[in-house]
């Protein structure tokens, strides 16, 4: 590199980036970050679909006073918790488990690897279709207010147990196995090793892994919506659900907008503290 | 040892077929005839009929959400690789201000949950008169596409040597031709596995195509089978051929590159 004129070299490389980012700045300025500035915007107005002559006045924090007051929202809640806390701690065992069974040169490794990739890539949708497909067999279940979750909770283990073993695998992969041997020559049981020394060390794939899934499991919509449409009545309904219907079916975007806020405002949370965590990772490991 | 690894392959085989079943399930259900699958299905069918898969190809037209489907998420794929690669290039080689916070941005706005943008985007392509069209549904999937992609490429740009385009730009290339011909042919396997991706997913979206069609002539895939109604009841042979017929092209990419994927994944686990 001539360093006659780091300067204007340093300018035009960064004129270049701008250029280069340009689309995709704008791209994602237009599809992402307007709408979500709409949707604010809506949820600070009374709008809707069905009543057109109300126009669309402005009505301060109303809507946001009147989900605090809202049964079903605080219902809808519950059961978004509620998803999150059985599927992502059934997840994150099994995960562990798979990624511990893993961790070890077998032959078929790749072949169990892809197999279990695969529930994994298929639409959400068709699983949900499948469990629902079998459930229907079990006369009651689908029709019961708590039974009901148990093909949910399943269906959504079945698909997500994949990549969280995966993301594990990944962390327990990255262990010295040096440490190991220091441990067995120290006459550590298998179950100390892993407690003193698998532990401790997975532990930010863990947190990766639970933040992540959580973040997911709060936005569950299309596994519910196909299988059990949020029923029986709203016994199963997330909070996502809950959204889509106000807004879709009816028609209230004021009202469904502020729903909206709100999980967006809970997944950010989430968000930030992924990104935190994910930022200690990256600039450990790439810089 | 030894019984450590006895341990492991019990571990594993159950789970293989534990996550296997369901699939046995679907396929032996979309092979069983109409009339036993009402009194119960049994495990599996005889005799094994392929009355399903004619019936969907022939009454349902399911030719035509797959053709939807491929068309939605072939360009949504098309467009943020090419865009996203020149995004990401930047990102992971040059130094500009504002760099750090783009990447926060970008990975933020990765994990947007779609429920907090459908009523704006709705509103936007109904008065732009996009609703129920292919851009009506291409544009709403660069919210999750784009981030994904760039954030995928990121990383994948930063695992090649970064001598390779400093000797050919020494050689008197510009930094875009360095670009074109160095790094896009180097970074090709990170570039497939990133369009793998991008296209799974779009191929799986849900919420959006849901929103944003209005009937089977623009529905893709997940939706028309989401959607799929019988006279009296739920048309189940059909429906779980169409579940087969749906997963088939996922299951084949991802069996094919499934070493790259899970290094996607891992490096940069944006999506669930």
């Amino acid at each position: 590199m001539p360093s006659a004129e780091p300067r204007g070299v340093e300018r035009r490389e960064a004129r270049l980036a701008y250029g280069m980012v340009a689309p995709a700045v704008a791209t994602i300025l237009l599809v992402a970050l307007f709408p979500l500035s709409w949707t604010i915007w809506e949820s600070l107005h009374l709008h809707d679909l069905r009543m057109p002559w109300l126009g669309q006045p402005f009505v301060g924090l109303a809507n946001y006073a009147d989900v605090l007051g809202d049964r079903r929202f605080w219902g809808a809640m519950a059961h978004t918790a509620w998803f999150a806390l059985a599927s992502v701690s059934l997840e994150l065992v099994l995960g562990c488990v798979l990624a511990l069974a893993m961790n070890r040169t077998f032959r078929g490794r790749a072949l169990v690897r892809a197999s279990i990739l695969i529930p994994w890539a298929i639409p959400t949708v068709v699983a949900a279709l499948v469990w629902r497909f079998m459930f229907e067999g079990l006369e009651g279940w689908l029709t019961h207010d708590v039974l009901a979750w148990v093909p949910v909770i399943l269906a959504d283990t079945w698909k997500e147990t994949p990549f969280v073993a995966l993301l594990l695998l990944a962390g327990l992969q990255g262990i010295d196995p040096t440490l190991y041997e220091a441990a067995r020559i120290d006459g550590a049981s298998a179950w100390r090793q892993f407690r003193f020394v698998t532990l401790p060390l997975l532990m930010p794939a863990i947190l990766v892994a639970l933040i992540f899934r959580t973040m997911n499991a709060f936005r569950v919509f299309d596994l519910i919506y196909v299988l059990t449409g949020g029923g029986p009545g709203t016994a199963t309904e997330p909070i996502a659900l809950y959204t889509f219907n106000s807004l879709m079916h009816n028609l209230r975007f004021g009202y469904g907008s502020t729903l909206s806020v709100l999980v967006f405002l809970v997944t950010f949370a989430l968000a930030l503290g992924y990104i935190r965590l994910l930022g200690r990772e990256l600039t450990e490991t790439r810089s | 040892m030894r019984r450590q690894g006895r341990w492991a392959t019990l571990v594993i085989a159950a789970l293989v077929l534990g996550s296997a079943f369901p699939f046995f399930r679907a396929i032996a259900g979309s092979l069983t005839p109409e009339a036993q699958l009402f009194e119960g299905a049994p495990l599996w069918p005889s005799p094994a009929v392929l009355d399903h898969y004619h019936a969907l190809f022939t009454e349902r037209a399911f030719w035509l959400p797959i053709r939807n489907s491929l068309v939605v998420a072939g360009a949504t794929t098309l467009f943020c690789v090419t865009i996203g690669s020149l995004c990401a290039y930047a990102l992971a080689r040059l130094r500009f201000r504002g760099k750090a916070l783009l990447l926060g941005v970008i990975l933020a706005v990765s994990m947007f949950p779609q429920i907090a943008v459908v009523s704006p985007l709705f509103l936007l392509l109904r008065s732009i008169r996009l609703i129920d069209t292919y851009p009506g549904l291409i544009l709403p999937y660069l919210t999750f596409a784009m981030p994904l992609a760039v954030w995928l490429l990121v990383g994948y740009f930063r695992q090649l040597p970064a001598e390779l385009e400093e000797a050919a730009m020494v050689d008197g290339a510009s930094r875009l031709r360095a670009f074109r011909e160095v790094i896009v042919p180097l970074a090709l396997p990170g570039l497939a596995a990133t369009a793998i991706l991008t296209f799974v997913y779009s191929w799986n979206e849900f919420l959006f195509a849901l929103s944003f069609t209005l009937g089977p002539e623009r529905q893709t895939v997940p939706v028309a089978i989401a959607l799929f109604r019988g006279q009296y009841q739920v048309p189940w042979g059909q429906v779980l051929a169409a579940a087969i017929v749906a997963t088939t092209p996922v299951a084949v990419l991802v069996l094919a590159f499934q070493r790259r994927i899970v290094q996607g994944l891992t490096a940069g686990a944006v999506k669930g």
